[in-house]
């Protein structure tokens, strides 16, 4: 089953901002990670998965439902983690957890049982009696992502759960995003500018910028081809470049360095490195470097970057 | 912490939800019973309930002496003339709970968690109008009811009940005209910010600035329709005045003249245009 599907989705705002253009994405089930810098129309995108904004054309589908005409039935399934504050710091976190999730559609006693239960499981079981003003950024997030749960979605909508947080909290909140995923059963798209941060914990990946769609896929046949091999000799590189081509190595040449991307059935690293090992002393160079380079992914999405132009990283 | 709380959530589970999921109505009775909850500070600390309790207890307070006075000699006033004369105490707790039902919400943003759930915008709205109104129909019918109960006891025939029951059943069609018609003001001027303190100023404002305005219209006025159609300028006159063409109630206008109608549409299209503009601006809000 698909989760949501978007044709050409487009949003233009009446300032003649465009924060979707032409917008054609499939989400599985998983945890899919929404990655884009600020402003790349994340928040736009959600927005109009749940039926808050109407797009200027395109179609959109969540659950198989229509967001633009059926936005009450998409919203009863979806739990939705907003960016921003919104917390309301006279209340209790039971109250409030409570409360929306009978505005969800719950009974009253089912909303308060599951109230309870979506703080524990967000571990804010001891302090849910106490107000949310008190509360440090990592607990209101917390409970940001309680509420989200309290009815029992199908979908989680959560846009930059980590915001605010020091590393650990970070952390925390990625490990309890996981355990939603993967645990509870729970499909999820987590909106992040941080690609680092979430592709750890991520089954798929879209990558949006300026409204556009740079990359989506599993994140398994996206993290293919990311590993490099770095070689710089004392010289002879274009000996070694010529011979190392001839083994069916894909090599390109970034100054003094050669980078060997292993790929397909080369896939396997230690088997590239060998061969390398082995064409170097076969010229009887003068190796100088052999590196392993993970390539961040964040690269994959440089648009127009060969392999030669990517900065190398250490490991 | 990080480690504990993920052996929290490891350890317990999670379990799907498998009831029922109630509809529309279900989520409107929710929003109308917390709102009106939160009007007397229900749910709150204890800080929410001391200005609405206040508020709520000096007309108690009133109405006991009333009833007192009753039980000693005739006549001590009438339904609707307690209202007006407990209208500043109204105004004072719609100042406080019209704020608390709507620009809290506002402030906190709480509303982008509502309208992300199959909440309607208008539902919302109506919800929010219905606990204020019932709020302040409550904080002054309420005491009514204990004016009421003691002029039953001292009751001589049962014509004379009949006519203390139809007294408080007009006291109460007045007091709910009065929670209407304020509430809806009270309301609109608190959606317009999400600073209470200035949503009180705001509601305070509009009750308090209007009301000589009012009066110096009735000063300019002779007997004319100057005069008669004064009360228009504030809202508890424009009550007044309805209360005057419905129950013959006699308000600071002492004479509306044939202009009863004229107060009774001005009063619907007040709350007619109030509630238009209210759910306008929550159709933009937080999405």
């Amino acid at each position: 089953m698909t989760l949501i599907t978007t044709t050409a989705l487009t949003k233009r705002y009446p300032a003649g901002v465009t924060a979707l253009d032409e917008l054609t994405v499939e989400v599985e089930p998983g945890i899919v990670a929404l990655v884009g810098a600020n402003g790349a129309g994340k928040s736009t995108f959600i927005k109009i998965l749940l039926g808050l904004l109407p797009a200027t054309s395109g179609a959109a589908s969540v659950l198989g439902l229509d967001p633009a005409t059926e936005g009450p039935q998409v919203r009863a399934r979806v739990g939705y983690m907003p960016e921003h504050d919104c917390l309301p710091p006279e209340q209790t976190a039971a109250e409030l957890v409570t409360h929306l999730g009978r505005l969800s559609g719950l009974p009253r006693v089912a909303a308060r049982e599951r109230g309870s239960e979506a703080l524990r499981h967000v571990g804010m079981y001891e302090e849910r009696y106490r107000q949310i003003g008190g509360y440090s950024t990592g607990m209101k997030q917390r409970v940001k992502l309680a509420q989200a749960l309290v009815h029992d979605p199908d979908l989680l909508l959560l846009d930059e759960p980590t915001n605010g947080l020091d590393p650990a909290g970070r952390e925390a909140m990625l490990e309890l995003i996981h355990r939603i995923g993967t645990e509870f059963g729970i499909s999820i798209v987590v909106c992040s500018h941080l690609l680092g941060e979430v592709e750890r914990i991520c089954t798929g990946l879209i990558a949006i910028d300026g409204g556009r769609l740079l990359r989506s896929g599993s994140m398994a046949a996206l993290t293919v081809d990311r590993d490099v091999l770095l070689v710089e000799v004392d010289e002879g590189t274009d000996e070694l470049a010529a011979a190392l081509a001839a083994r069916g190595l894909r090599v390109s040449r970034d100054g003094r360095m050669l980078l060997i991307a292993s790929e397909g059935e080369t896939a396997d690293e230690d088997g590239t490195a060998d061969l390398i090992v082995a064409t170097v002393a076969d010229l009887e160079l003068p190796l100088h470097r052999l590196d392993r380079q993970r390539r961040r992914l964040a690269e994959l999405f440089t648009t127009g970057a060969t392999d030669a132009e990517r900065a190398p990283a250490n490991v | 912490m990080s480690e504990a709380t993920s052996g929290v959530i490891h350890d317990i589970g999670y379990r799907r939800y498998v009831g029922v999921r109630l509809g529309r109505g279900h989520l409107w009775r929710s929003m109308y019973v917390h709102s009106l909850r939160t009007a007397f500070g229900f749910g709150r600390g204890v800080k929410a309930k001391i200005f609405p309790w206040a508020c709520t207890g000096v007309v108690i307070a009133v109405a006991v002496v009333i009833t007192a006075i009753n039980s000693r000699q005739e006549g001590a006033g009438t339904y609707p003339e307690f209202v007006d004369s407990m209208g500043i105490l109204a105004m004072l707790f719609l100042a406080a709970a019209a704020p608390e039902l709507v620009s809290r919400d506002l402030r906190s943003r709480v509303l982008s968690l509502y309208f992300a759930r199959p909440v309607r915008r208008p539902d919302y709205v109506l919800a929010k109008f219905a606990a204020l109104i019932s709020a302040v129909f409550l904080m002054l019918a309420g005491p009514q009811l204990i004016i009421f109960t003691g002029a039953a006891f001292a009751v001589d025939s049962v014509s004379e009940f009949r006519r203390d029951l139809t007294d408080v059943l007009g006291g109460w069609v007045y007091t709910g005209i009065f929670a209407v018609v304020t509430g809806a003001l009270a309301l609109l001027v608190a959606s317009l910010t999400g600073r209470r303190a200035f949503a009180a100023a705001g509601i305070v404002g509009v009750f308090l600035v209007t009301v000589p305005v009012a009066a110096v219209l009735n000063e300019l006025g002779h007997d004319d329709a100057l005069d008669k159609l004064s009360g228009l300028a504030t809202p508890s006159w424009l009550v007044m005045g309805i209360g005057d063409w419905l129950l013959g109630h006699q308000g600071v206008v002492e004479d509306i003249g044939g202009f009863g109608a004229v107060y009774g549409a001005a009063g619907a299209l007040l709350v007619a245009a109030c509630l238009t503009i209210l759910l306008a601006r929550y159709r933009r809000v937080e999405r």
